[in-house]
């Protein structure tokens, strides 16, 4: 492995502990959660989506979960970026504004619709449109939609995506991104409990 | 490809179809490093798998990932019970295809059909014993945003019977899904 395991790293597992035994009786799914953390953040093509694109979004994500060493690392992995300062002030900005609980959202119309549950639909804030830029605008709508209304999406949210100039590879990969990202955080925040829970 | 979509409307374990809202890789196009991101060549016959190969490494990886976390059960949880969490998770968060699919396989590995079908009547709330509501609790927990999973729910896992790995194979299976469920719901749709 080229780098430190990003989850053991995140959730603070030492090399000889007991979570580290149990993580190593999974060691294809410790060794590919890593592997996926590297595909989407050190891409062997970038061109769909952008470096920079991907940090963005993975510190609007794991903002949107609430402070943690996770929403921590990704801003500071963003903010490593050359010139990202201004990106980083409005991505916080953002983040307050588009805090929430979730999952909700609507089921398909028919006897789950008693279960339909309203929330918040995010959009970006005027005034800082300018500096995300339309691709990161329409990506952020997507995101909060996919962290706190899994349910709600529909095709037109993929047009809203191409629209702004993602590709359809760029949509995947995006997708796919904030997926991960929801997978990565549960696994810490589950292992975390679990070591403070032994202490 | 909409015309012909008739999405289901109730959670069921019935055998459902999968509809992409966008276009994916015509399996012409395929080359070695998407068969690589396939892991099994038969998936090039799958639309969600060649809209997801798009992007093969990711692709691969999480296969990996998730079939070490399902299918490793050398030791640790049964399947079932990681089934459950699975399904749990997709009752919770809506993905009527996810859902259906894993509530299917937990129904095989537990002999206890109707209890998941209770699972998807009734939702995360259905009373299925001490040990199946402490997984779907658990599982539960680590599906809302923000993350409501703590000491109570590892107390309740210990009290109904499961060891720390057990209790990381609930982790695991239930955060899984967490990925699973956000492209299943977002790419396309179900049919019946």
């Amino acid at each position: 492995m080229s780098t430190q395991d990003i989850i053991d790293t995140l959730a603070g597992i030492e090399p000889g502990s007991a979570l580290d035994a149990i993580r190593a009786r999974r060691l294809q799914a410790r060794e590919n959660a890593q592997k996926s953390y590297l595909s989407l953040f050190e891409p062997v093509d970038a061109s769909d989506v952008s470096l920079v694109e991907r940090a963005a979004v993975a510190a609007f994500v794991t903002g949107l979960h609430g402070e943690s060493p996770v929403a921590a690392f990704y801003r500071e992995k963003l903010a490593a970026n050359a010139d990202a300062a201004a990106l980083v002030e409005a991505i916080q900005a953002e983040i307050a504004r588009g805090k929430t609980s979730g999952p909700y959202g609507a089921f398909p119309a028919g006897p789950l619709s008693i279960e339909n549950k309203a929330g918040l639909i995010y959009r970006v804030s005027a005034e800082r449109k300018p500096v995300l830029g339309a691709r990161l605008v329409a990506a952020f709508e997507h995101a909060h939609l996919l962290v706190f209304r899994p349910r709600d999406a529909a095709s037109t949210d993929m047009k809203a995506l191409l629209d702004a100039g993602w590709s359809n590879t760029g949509i995947v990969t995006f997708s796919q991104l904030v997926a991960f990202l929801s997978f990565q955080l549960r696994v810490v925040s589950g292992l975390r409990t679990l070591a403070a829970a032994n202490a | 490809m909409s015309a012909t979509v008739n999405p289901p409307v109730v959670f069921t374990q019935d055998e459902l179809g999968w509809v992409s809202w966008i276009d994916p890789l015509p399996e012409a196009e395929l080359t070695e490093r998407h068969f690589a991101g396939l892991v099994d060549r038969a998936r090039a016959k799958s639309d969600y798998f060649r809209l997801l190969v798009r992007d093969p490494e990711v692709l691969e990886a999480r296969t990996k990932t998730d079939k070490d976390i399902f299918y490793n059960v050398a030791d640790g949880l049964p399947r079932a019970e990681r089934e459950l969490a699975a399904a749990a998770t997709s009752r919770y968060n809506g993905c009527i295809y996810c859902a259906s699919v894993h509530a299917r396989f937990a129904s095989t590995y537990s002999k206890r059909r109707d209890d998941v079908q209770r699972l998807l009547d009734e939702g995360v709330g259905a009373d299925l014993g001490e040990r199946w509501n402490a997984v779907v609790k658990a599982s539960v927990a680590l599906a809302a945003t923000p993350i409501a999973f703590g000491p109570d729910n590892i107390a309740e896992l210990r009290r109904a019977g499961l060891d720390d790995a057990e209790i990381v194979d609930v982790i695991n299976g239930a955060s899984f899904f967490n990925w699973a469920n956000r492209l299943m719901l977002s790419l396309g749709e179900p049919s019946k």
